[in-house]
């Protein structure tokens, strides 16, 4: 189908891309810009008064070769997968009967599953530091049951970020799972236990095929924040905890080297824009094949 | 014959509506059987107990003598067409097609050539690579059948398979449907609220109403002797008059009295007695219409009206005529030229008459005249 063969056609090309200038120039002024002047100072030089210097130089990316570096991107990387697929598993069920209760409980559950957004979210994880404290419930709890040593320490390392990334973003995961499952028709699962299948196996090859782009989201919504955790990591975490979101806020506020935070916020940005891309790209292409 | 699909003594509710009440029904092996009635009636529970997905509250249901109440969907040799066929959308046609055999752990050879033949059959070997979002209605629908099928089920189950379509289409599924139940042979349990599907199809018909089989028979059965004045409303098109009986003539006959009618005569199979209720039931098209007085015949019933309609269809022409307080609804087939005649026209006075075995009487039922006139007759 072309749609220039005409002169109305035109006047709507022309309408279209007057109705897209206005969000295009919102992104390009508080998104292209800011991120080009981020991965553009990564390549000037720091000066003493925490400034960037004249001139340009390849000194701060060079810098990332530093030996730390590899182990705390490694760490980042599986905290957050692991954060994403622990997420996604426990949203799975969650979303699905969301989905399938009746429509007044519906609307409370997904009430219960935002009202966490209503604390400030530095105080729900101070939260789990009162929680997770070796006088703390929690740790009062397992030993008494016999589940942990009384000197075991709940805190301060990789686990703890992990159990408090996965509370953290676990509605993030939920929220745009339960869209989709709602979205969907379940008659379809009917369909697929009509033709023999197990309910496990309907789940498996006919629902989750049909909240696909629901799934692609919330992986989205759980990885890519993760990748970039700082705060949590910071409260709950040790020093062998450290992700690189730590290291970027040590280089800004503690050593106020404004290209090397750029340098590694450019590699971050970098890391987490690969997997957006390409969700982005198998979306286009999955959308392509329903409507050719 | 045996009953293959027993239902026995089958109730549902549904807080305080009888979705299925009291349901007794023996469907034969090899038929082609209908449940007839209006949305809400309970014919679509009744198809969802087969299929797995409801379970009565009360009563069992049979196949071939098993007790299959208890089993779950996956493991009943029973398969649905769903009213919107619920292809699934990922899942090319080939796949949506093979998806039962997939399940069942088929070789993969056989699964090959068992689809490959079924879409050979459907005739969309053109379209085997396509997604359900990219072929047609009448595609879709020919899929939803070649995946309940390739299964080799003892029944199929078919929730009314022809609601998405367009009257053309649906015509001709109409035929493909008939032609495919003779080939395979199955037991095809057909739910419909279209009461020209279910005549045209089927072996024999329940029709249903507020959870209960209102009556059981073959097509011709049901339209000739309806039972009750809901299926004689529910089923075609019907004139209802308000009678009493006056007196019994003969042994098969008697004499009704309708308000503002000379004495009507009427077959008297129900054996009602003098001073009984009746409704007096006539088919539109068992009306004869005529500018003169009829030939003078035995048990012919007749009256003047004056005609306020003429709807003229080709085939044939439908009247309105007052006669007294009452619209008649009468068809004349023509099966003759019609310019050959002198036609009836608007406001023209007319003899209307109908022989006595064309009437027949029902009880006074406790449904009002009015939702009787609302039924979506065809």
């Amino acid at each position: 189908m072309s749609s220039h063969d005409h002169p109305g056609a035109r006047r709507q090309t022309v309408a279209e891309w007057l109705l897209t200038a206005a969000p295009f120039t919102w992104l390009f002024i508080l998104f292209v810009i800011p991120t080009a002047l981020v991965f553009a100072i990564a390549f000037k030089p720091s000066d003493p008064w925490g400034g960037v210097g004249a001139g340009w130089t390849l000194e701060t990316v060079r810098s990332l070769r530093n030996p730390n570096y590899p182990a705390i991107i490694w760490r980042t990387l599986w905290i957050s997968a692991v954060t994403t697929v622990s997420c996604i598993a426990l949203a799975l069920p969650c979303g699905y009967y969301i989905a399938r209760a009746p429509y007044r409980w519906r609307r409370l559950l997904v009430l219960l599953t935002v009202i966490p957004f209503w604390t400030s979210f530095l105080i729900r994880i101070f939260a789990w530091k009162v929680l997770l404290h070796p006088d703390g419930y929690v740790k009062r709890a397992l030993v008494f049951l016999r589940l942990a040593d009384a000197d075991a320490i709940l805190l301060y390392h990789a686990g703890t970020v992990l159990l408090v990334m996965i509370y953290t973003l676990l509605p993030f995961a939920i929220l745009p799972i339960y869209a989709a499952a709602e979205r969907f028709d379940f008659r379809l699962v009917e369909a697929a236990r009509d033709l023999g299948a197990s309910r496990w196996r309907a789940f498996r090859q006919i629902f989750l095929p049909g909240i696909r782009r629901g799934l692609l989201t919330a992986v989205l919504m759980v990885l890519i924040p993760s990748l970039g955790m700082y705060i949590i990591p910071d409260i709950v975490g040790g020093t062998r905890s450290e992700m690189i979101g730590n290291k970027i806020a040590q280089r800004t506020f503690v050593d106020r080297n404004l290209p090397h935070a750029s340098a590694l916020s450019a590699s971050l940005t970098l890391a987490v824009m690969a997997p957006m891309l390409w969700v982005l790209y198998m979306q286009g292409r999955r959308r392509g094949e329903t409507r050719p | 014959m045996t009953p293959f699909l027993h239902f026995n003594q089958v109730r549902k509710t549904y807080g305080d509506i009888h979705a299925v009440d009291q349901v007794d029904l023996s469907i034969r092996k090899g038929e082609f059987f209908s449940l007839l009635g209006p949305s809400g009636c309970g014919k679509t529970t009744l198809l969802r107990m087969v299929a797995g997905f409801e379970r009565p509250d009360v009563g069992r249901i049979l196949l071939e003598g098993v007790d299959i109440t208890d089993l779950p969907p996956n493991r009943r040799k029973v398969n649905t067409i769903f009213q919107n066929y619920a292809l699934f959308p990922h899942l090319s046609v080939w796949e949506n097609i093979a998806f039962g055999l997939r399940v069942a752990k088929r070789p993969a050879a056989e699964i090959k050539s068992a689809v490959d033949a079924m879409i050979d059959l459907i005739q969309l070997n053109a379209h085997a690579r396509k997604k359900p979002s990219q072929i047609s209605g009448g595609q879709k629908q020919r899929v939803a059948i070649a995946r309940a099928l390739i299964n080799q089920p003892d029944v199929l189950l078919l929730d009314e398979p022809l609601a998405a379509l367009d009257l053309k289409l649906r015509q001709r599924m109409l035929l493909e449907l008939d032609q495919i139940h003779d080939q395979v042979g199955i037991t095809f349990v057909y739910v419909t609220h279209d009461q020209g599907e279910a005549m045209s199809l089927s072996d024999r018909i329940a029709v249903m109403n507020h959870g209960r089989i209102e009556q059981l028979g073959a097509p011709a059965e049901i339209y000739e002797t309806p039972n009750s004045s809901f299926v004689a409303a529910f089923i075609g098109d019907s004139n209802f008059f308000d009678g009493v009986v006056t007196e019994l003539i003969e042994p098969d006959y008697c004499r009704l009295r309708i308000d503002g009618f000379p004495d009507v005569m009427c077959y008297n199979d129900k054996r009602k007695q003098r001073g009984d209720l009746v409704h007096l039931s006539v088919r539109p098209e068992k009306f004869r219409l005529s500018l003169d007085p009829p030939p003078n015949e035995a048990r012919a019933n007749c009256v003047r009206g004056r005609v306020a309609e003429v709807v003229y269809l080709g085939a044939q022409t439908k009247f309105l005529v007052h006669v007294q307080e009452y619209r008649l609804a009468i068809t004349q087939q023509h099966s003759r030229f019609l310019l050959d005649q002198k036609p009836i026209r608007w406001e023209d006075e007319v003899w209307i008459w109908w022989h006595a075995d064309d009437g027949y009487m029902l009880d006074r039922y406790s449904q009002t005249d009015e939702e009787l006139l609302e039924m979506p007759a065809g």
